[in-house]
């Protein structure tokens, strides 16, 4: 198989397959997850100021108090990595072209220089946070395969999509094609490992504030 | 066989002045990316050389390539440099027909190290018999030519890739030269692939002014092409860009984006992975390339390009319908309330199994 014939691949069959599990597992695990259920909580629910499923959201949104400064390359090195990932999925052209060509959708896109910049500060943002998993005695103690796993696909297709741009290591075609099969292992494993935040997240948040803020707590 | 004349003293024969000739080896310095000052040097070993014989075969294809050559301006490098090998056979451009232009072939084959050009791919299914001269397949034809050839060169993406006859279904088998000889069904052979849908002229005689001058194959790219030819993508040296690098897309061939000479990637372009000279050689004597009449590029010179989705879906879009996701949907919606069900089942079976602990429960 030539780079071509790859890159044919991944963009007909190989992209079929991969958005048809990302479906699939995303539709069932929402399913499951909602209709899960929990028991009535019949007693009498309490009022406190601050205790409230939207509370939560905005203030696990943010470092709790002291935690910045103990902590900082979580919060702004975590900080970083998903805002500039927004920024490269969403505001490249070529991006924008594939969400417009499949849900009709489409928005103006940033110049691709500011794209590129965003990408080196994403990826730089990306083994900070991995470096410091690993250096921290009770982050690496705490973190499993499924970490390790995790960082590595969404990291992949970063590094893949910035070395076709800029045309290292390999031919922009053959990088372009593996830019796209690494997007299409990540969709795969999405919906079945942590990386599943990115639907559950502010639900989870809400359903935790909610759930709290019966009891006066607020989290 | 008498002695082959050198090309000097062909050009002389022919009148061609000596002036003329350097002009040309200028013209061909360039093409082949060497500074000017290379011109004196490639004169001598062009004017040195023995009119090297090729054999040019025709086989599973359209005469495009052929039209491509012969197409450019006179007089011209194209034409200077068939004055310099010694064209034995060509079944579209010879004068002889029939058994006469066989026998050239047969002739020229019995001197060893010519060159082969090839255009169109080979069938290969049933035989071969999808395509035959004088009833010998193409197949039998190319095995022949190649057991006592020099190198080959495959002009145009058919005789290079398999081209527009190995599009899928693909019914006659079609194959590339290369892939001939990677499965061993021809003799392995040195070969440059010069691929294009045509080629561009120009590059087509600066391959061979390249291999006549060095006497030596070009250095190629991991698809067998000639690097200083195929070595940048058209996106690399297209002079629209700046509008791609500024997200300023055409949307419709006629809306302002168009007409203000924005990029055509989301109109389908392939710019991004085709290699080929097309920007910088540019068609019909310099005047323009496809991109700068207003249509994207489709890609002619890679593999497949004719499988490669619609020349007008852009190439982060994807290639072929999803097909999978509407059944996709639907099993994970089915799965998920399947999961529901046995997850409740579980919830009510743990219900039901409890048993109500007492004081002494504890105190056991
Ligand atoms: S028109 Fe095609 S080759 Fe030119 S910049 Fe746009 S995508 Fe690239």
């Amino acid at each position: 198989m030539n780079e071509v014939e790859l890159l044919n691949w991944v963009r007909g069959p190989g992209l079929n397959i991969a958005i048809g599990i990302f479906l699939l597992g995303t539709i069932w695990r929402l399913f499951e997850i909602y209709s899960l259920g929990r028991k009535k909580d019949l007693s009498a629910p309490r009022h406190t100021a601050g205790a409230s499923g939207w509370n939560t959201i905005a203030r696990r949104s943010l470092a709790p108090p002291g935690m910045l400064k103990r902590s900082p390359i979580s919060y702004i090195g975590g900080y970083v990595f998903h805002v500039g990932l927004a920024i490269v999925v969403f505001l490249f052209a070529p991006h924008i072209e594939l969400i417009e060509n499949l849900f009709g959708l489409s928005w103006p896109a940033l110049p691709s220089q500011v794209v590129d910049l965003a990408t080196v500060v994403t990826l730089a943002a990306m083994v900070l946070v991995l470096v410091d998993r690993i250096n921290k005695p009770v982050k690496r103690y705490l973190s499993t395969v499924e970490d390790y796993f995790t960082w590595a696909v969404t990291f992949l297709p970063v590094l893949t999509g910035y070395m076709a741009v800029k045309h290292l290591l390999l031919p922009y075609t053959t990088m372009l094609a593996l830019h796209i099969l690494s997007v299409e292992i990540l969709l795969v494993v999405l919906p079945f490992t942590k990386l599943f935040h990115v639907f559950t997240l502010f639900m989870s948040r809400w359903y935790n504030g909610q759930a709290n803020a019966h009891k006066g707590v607020p989290v | 066989m008498s002695r082959r004349p050198t090309v000097a003293e062909q050009l002389a024969r022919q009148g061609v002045s000596r002036r003329a000739f350097l002009k040309f080896c200028a013209a061909a310095a360039s093409l082949m990316a060497l500074p000017p000052s290379m011109a004196p040097a490639i004169a001598e070993a062009l004017g040195k050389l023995r009119r090297p014989s090729v054999i040019w075969l025709s086989f599973q294809e359209c005469t495009g390539c052929t039209e491509s050559l012969t197409r450019s301006h006179t007089p011209t490098v194209e034409s200077l440099i068939f004055d310099m090998i010694s064209l034995d056979y060509h079944h579209t451009l010879q004068a002889a027909a029939g058994t006469a232009a066989e026998q050239a072939r047969e002739d020229a084959m019995k001197e060893a190290g010519y060159l082969v050009l090839v255009d169109g791919s080979i069938p290969t299914r049933d035989g071969g018999i999808y395509s035959t001269i004088a009833g010998v397949t193409n197949l039998q034809m190319l095995k022949d030519a190649l057991a006592n050839a020099a190198a080959v060169v495959s002009i145009g993406t058919c005789a290079a890739y398999g081209g527009i006859p190995k599009a899928d279904p693909n019914p006659t088998g079609a194959k590339s030269v290369q892939a001939l000889m990677d499965e061993g069904l021809v003799p392995r052979k040195p070969v440059i692939n010069v691929p294009g849908c045509p080629p561009i002229p120009t590059v087509i005689t600066g391959v061979l002014a390249h291999y006549l001058t060095f006497g030596e194959i070009p250095e190629l790219d991991s698809l067998g092409r000639p690097t200083m030819f195929y070595g940048d993508s058209i996106h690399d040296r297209c002079y629209r860009r700046p509008f791609y690098d500024q997200g300023m897309f055409a949307k419709t061939f006629d809306d302002e984006g168009a007409r203000k000479g924005w990029c055509l990637f989301e109109l389908g372009c392939k710019g991004p992975t085709t290699h080929n000279a097309c920007a910088t050689t540019k068609w019909n004597n310099g005047t323009s390339f496809p991109i700068e009449s207003g249509h994207g590029c489709i890609g002619c010179s890679e593999p497949d390009f004719w499988d490669a989705g619609s020349f007008y879906t852009a190439l982060s879009a994807p290639a072929d319908p999803l097909t999978l996701a509407t059944s996709a949907t639907v099993a994970g919606a089915a799965i998920g309330v399947g999961m529901s069900f046995v997850n409740r089942a579980k919830k009510g079976a743990a219900k039901s199994g409890h048993e109500t602990a007492t004081l002494k429960d504890l105190e056991k």
